[in-house]
């Protein structure tokens, strides 16, 4: 599960911040190290809550920073 | 010397770029515009079978050393999502126009001194309408964050000054129809009254969209008559036109002090010789009677340029394919007296239709090049004109002539005129 979970968010970064699949590391940072600005980010986290049928709160939204913080918040909604 | 003012600067034309429905790239459009080649045809950015109009100037797609529009030769992929199409063609043009300069500035001085005015009539429509049927559909929550700086009309300049850094005055002009040619004449005075040195000045638009076409339909203002035979249906003067055919483009001229031009050696296309601006205050989308609104437009422009109608060759007219084409004809041949029997007047939108915000920009550079090669653009479709006229013109085929002055008019709904007289250059 968390696999696939991981698998789909790459795949959304890329799409969405048009950056190649290997810099895609859990640890990257959308706007240290993937070249997004505040809005790009935005729009990543709905394009999260698009594709998982999961709410992500604004507050929430602030805190996920990487790739990692991604995968764990929707792990975390889907298992709840 | 030009102009009222003994010390006022000279303004030059030093770099040009176009996107149209002839082709993307200023000299590729004028080679088609003056071999008589139309860039009208069946709309196909959406469904327009259920429409009076159907037909529109479109910006061809293809590979762009053909002459097509690839995108991404111009707008990162990643970014292009985060503008309405205006926007790209604004771009095309504007870097086309830029790197045809050569400005490239190194110090923040020169940065400072370089500011870009680029117009729109309308702005992203298309981007307005579609995230209006998604708050409609109940997803007011979940627009993209980019709607919002995709449809408004000043990011086209906003992006061109990101991309090169150029950090002097960042402005747009909004006068529907007019606004291309608004936008030259204003950043010609910036650079005039010293808010500037260069100015990336033009227009872009790009309202071929249901709502746009069917708001101009209900407006009863678009040609509906030539569904089944396109390239006929924009016929500036001719006693079958029945409206105007929209377009899509973009137009945008690097403006430049003269003096910085000649340091640098840039090459010249031209001078911006006057600018003449009206209002009519008279009706929302009718001209005024005779005209007279535009009549003072280019009597303001004549004066400022200090130029008489002897002078003039050639009068690229606002001639949308409406029965406000005589109206202007009239104007025209009021201003000119008995010099009108010696100028040529044609209207380009004949070929590319309307480009609203667009067209006065894409208007003057057909001046700058007809001046430049000695060739005037001709009036498609002009078989039978409704009222004839002393002046020429210039019907199906360009013509050969050498002119020094040119004159180029827009007028726009709410009453706006706007002139401009172009000159060829001489130091």
């Amino acid at each position: 599960m968390s696999n696939e979970i991981a698998d789909k968010v790459k795949k959304i970064v890329v799409e969405h911040l048009g950056v190649e699949e290997d810099k895609v590391k859990p640890d990257a940072s959308f706007i240290d190290d993937l070249g997004a600005d505040s809005l790009d980010t935005v729009e990543l986290v709905m394009a999260f809550e698009e594709a998982f049928s999961v709410e992500i709160p604004e507050d929430a939204a602030e805190k996920i920073a990487t790739v990692n913080d991604a995968i764990e918040y929707i792990t975390k909604q889907k298992a709840a | 010397m030009s102009g009222s003012g003994t010390n006022r600067k000279r303004v030059v034309v030093t770099g040009i770029g176009v996107v149209s429905p002839l082709a993307v790239g200023a000299e590729l459009t004028w080679k088609r515009l003056i071999n008589s080649q139309s860039g009208i045809g069946p709309i196909t950015q959406f469904d327009a079978s259920g429409l009076p109009a159907r037909i529109a100037g479109e910006v061809p797609s293809g590979p762009t050393e053909e002459g097509g529009l690839t995108l991404s030769d111009w707008v990162p992929v990643k970014e292009q999502k985060k503008m309405d199409r205006f926007i790209h063609l604004g771009l095309a043009a504007g870097i086309q126009a830029v790197e045809d300069s050569g400005w490239k500035p190194e110090s923040e001085e020169d940065r400072c001194a370089t500011g870009v005015m680029i117009g729109s009539g309308i702005g992203g429509l298309k981007t307005i309408y579609d995230n209006s049927l998604a708050v409609a559909a109940g997803k007011a929550r979940r627009l993209s964050p980019f709607f919002i700086p995709s449809s408004l009309i000043n990011l086209t300049a906003g992006h061109l000054s990101i991309r090169y850094g150029f950090k002097g005055p960042n402005h747009a002009v909004v006068t529907a129809c007019a606004s291309g040619t608004h936008a030259i004449g204003d950043a010609s005075r910036l650079i005039q009254h010293g808010d500037a040195k260069v100015m990336i000045a033009g227009g872009a638009e790009s309202a071929i969209c249901e709502l746009g076409i069917a708001g101009f339909c209900s407006a009863r203002a678009l040609s509906t008559s030539f569904n089944d035979d396109p390239t006929t249906a924009s016929r500036p003067w001719d006693e079958r036109r029945d409206g105007f055919v929209m377009g899509e483009g973009a137009g945008v001229v690097v403006l430049e002090e003269y003096e910085h031009a000649k340091r640098r050696g840039a090459k010249i296309y031209g001078e911006i010789g006057g600018y003449g601006l009206s209002g009519d205050a008279h009706h929302i989308t009718a001209p005024a009677e005779n005209h007279e609104g535009a009549y003072r437009a280019m009597q303001a422009a004549l004066k400022d340029a200090r130029v008489t109608p002897a002078d003039i060759g050639y009068v690229n007219a606002h001639g949308t394919s409406t029965m406000a084409d005589d109206l202007e004809l009239g104007a025209v041949e009021r201003l000119f007296g008995e010099a009108a029997g010696k100028a040529s007047m044609s209207s380009t939108k004949s070929a590319i239709g309307h480009l609203l915000g667009a067209a006065g920009a894409v208007e003057a550079i057909f001046c700058l090049q007809a001046m430049r090669d000695g060739i005037l653009p001709p009036t498609l479709n002009l078989d039978n004109p409704s009222r004839e006229s002393a002046m020429d013109r210039i019907p199906h085929k360009a013509k050969e002539q050498k002119v020094d002055v040119a004159l180029s008019n827009s007028f726009g709904f709410g009453g706006t005129n706007a002139s401009l007289i172009l000159k060829r250059f001489k130091d």
